[in-house]
């Protein structure tokens, strides 16, 4: 593991990826003091102000400033990810590898029911969730949570099936010790590999999801400084200003970029199979 | 061969029954119902009585599902309690729109992604491996939404060479047609030509690796037939399979993209639905989406069986 990190230390892309998450994260924690407006203030003198030192991203059509929006944002985006990754990672992990280690009837209930969820293409099924729980953070979180369980649930079984019949795990067996021992001390620490490269690709599908709910009017609180909501009101306006649409949209793409950058990074550095592949005529 | 298409039919069948279980179960938790939808704010309880036992929502739940899914069988999806149309006859109207930018974005990535990602092998480390890479990473970073606000902004509204959106029939009017859908076609398609391209890529060197491809090379096969007989052919194998799973996904991706463009497709009358907490339409589009997703995987699935001879039937 210490060499997969060392691994990923030497990938300059990986490295710009983490730099620009770390950005966002004190963007996130720090934005009360970052951003230079309330991002809520209306102001009528500065309504479809273009760029310029006063508003360094414009203000948007009710003068409120596109950058204190933007940097708020990232605490939506940030948080409803970190929160709906959990979710997914938690309840796909814990459902795949009870079905990957016992087996049998679990397993083919398990697997049957992901192969029912991942019928429903995601947005669509985060949307009727969402009609179900209607808008807010917390419910665009459980319904992320939801449609990207079976994700993570494939995987844990898959890194599951392949370790259940190890040595070790026989030898536990063969001392007495407990199945749920054995997944949490045996199993869970050899497939951390695999779930440690789809969190971190997660994480971008995530972000993108919570834009795309919330750009269609369904996902945070109306009024909240989502980058989603922000792009969809940009997209009414732009024929007044460029800008409303353009940052917010850019903020979703650096997010979702480095976040796409690292879980490469990760998955060069953690499987080694995937270096060194193929000679070029 | 057809024993493995059986096979493979008995196997989504269960997939299938659990799809019309959750496409039920779960519309039915919506808030509200089509009825209170329908009434408004004022209404009698004898006139919403009337309306649920006319749609037979006064029945308990799983008659419901039962009947529903018998008239689902038979081929019948339901009337829309809004415009009082068949559901199927509603969504048939409406997937010539989500097929057409379906087709253009995986046309379009098709175009793009196979020749770049073979260069792109071929040139491994090299300056054509890097600006694939970086399309790569963009392609798949980019909201798709974005793209189709950023073509709005520049070719319509700055360049005034296209539509801004809406739709014109490829019967009535080709041109018309081509130039409302190349924007919606190319923001949509632009993910899929990203993680096409990555795949063509990593199928190219694997294939590059093999000994048959350091034979005929020993044998003196020129380079260019070397790289498209021997190599692409069957790195296209994997490729074809992807591509064919991409489809699938653009059905569902094709909702916001559909929302930008004001295009009147199967995203947006699901959007519809929601708003209008039209059930019929609702459990109809919902059902109808990931069906035809079940199918297509399906169908990729013989076609992959089919390209490759190493699947057993």
């Amino acid at each position: 593991m210490r060499e997969a990190w060392h691994r990923l230390g030497r990938n300059p892309l990986a490295l710009g990826g983490l730099t620009v998450i770390a950005a966002f994260l004190v963007c996130a924690a720090g934005a009360p003091f970052i951003a230079p407006y309330d991002p809520y203030a209306m102001s009528e003198g500065s309504m479809l102000r273009p760029p310029g030192p006063e508003h360094w991203l414009g203000a948007d059509q009710f003068g409120r400033d596109i950058l204190s929006r933007v940097v708020h944002g990232a605490r939506i985006s940030l948080r409803v990810g970190l929160i709906a990754v959990g979710i997914a990672l938690s309840a796909g992990t814990l459902l795949g590898v009870i079905a990957g280690y016992f087996g049998r009837w679990i397993d083919q209930l398990v697997s049957r029911l992901f192969e029912v969820v991942f019928a429903f293409p995601d947005i669509l099924l985060a949307l009727v969730i969402m009609a179900i729980l209607g808008p807010s953070t917390t419910n665009v979180m459980i319904a992320i949570g939801i449609v990207y369980t079976p994700i993570f649930g494939r995987i844990a079984r898959g890194s599951t099936l392949a370790v259940r019949n190890a040595t070790y795990v026989e030898a536990a067996r063969s001392m007495g010790v407990g199945h749920g021992m054995i997944m949490a001390r045996h199993v869970l620490p050899n497939i951390t590999a695999p779930m440690i490269i789809q969190t971190t690709l997660s994480f971008a599908f995530a972000i993108l999801a919570e834009a795309a709910l919330s750009f269609l009017g369904l996902g945070v609180e109306p009024d909240a400084p989502s980058w989603g909501i922000m792009l969809s009101e940009g997209r009414n306006w732009m024929q007044h200003g460029w800008w409303i649409a353009v940052f917010p949209g850019l903020a979703i793409t650096l997010a979702v970029l480095s976040f796409n950058v690292v879980g490469d990074g990760l998955r060069d550095a953690l499987d080694p199979r995937l270096r060194g592949r193929g000679d070029v005529p | 061969m057809l024993r493995y298409t059986f096979r493979r039919l008995l196997l989504a069948l269960p997939v299938l029954v659990g799809i019309s279980v959750i496409a039920f179960f779960m519309v039915r938790l919506v808030p509200g119902d089509t009825v209170t939808a329908l009434l408004g704010a004022h209404y009698s309880e004898a006139e919403a009585a009337a309306l649920r036992q006319k749609y037979e929502l006064d029945r308990p739940l799983v008659v419901q599902y039962f009947v529903w899914l018998g008239h689902v069988l038979s081929g019948d999806l339901g009337v829309s309690a809004f415009t009082g149309e068949p559901v199927l006859g509603t969504i048939v109207s409406r997937l010539a729109v989500t097929v057409q930018l379906v087709v253009i974005s995986i046309g379009f990535a098709v175009l793009v992604a196979v020749p770049l990602g073979v260069m792109a092998a071929v040139g491994r480390g090299g300056r054509t491996d890097f600006v694939a890479t970086v399309f790569g990473l963009l392609g798949i970073s980019v909201p798709g939404f974005w793209l189709g606000v950023l073509f709005i902004l520049l070719f319509s509204l700055y360049l005034g060479w296209l539509p801004s959106g809406g739709f014109v029939s490829l019967v009535d009017d080709p041109v018309a047609n081509l130039r409302h859908m190349a924007m919606p076609g190319l923001a949509l398609g632009m993910a899929v030509a990203a993680v096409v391209m990555r795949m063509t890529r990593g199928a190219m060197l694997d294939v590059l690796g093999e000994d048959y491809v350091r034979m005929a090379r020993a044998k003196g096969v020129p380079r260019r037939r070397l790289i498209i007989r021997h190599a692409l052919r069957n790195a296209l194998i994997p490729v074809v399979t992807v591509t064919g799973i991409q489809a699938g996904y653009l059905l569902g991706g094709s909702i916001v993209i559909e929302q930008v463009f004001s295009l009147p497709g199967i995203g947006l009358l699901a959007l519809q639905a929601i708003t209008n907490r039209d059930y019929a339409l609702l459990q109809g589009t919902v059902l109808f989406v990931a069906v035809a997703f079940v199918l297509i995987n399906l169908l990729v699935d013989l076609i992959y069986a089919r390209l490759d001879p190493r699947i057993e039937y």
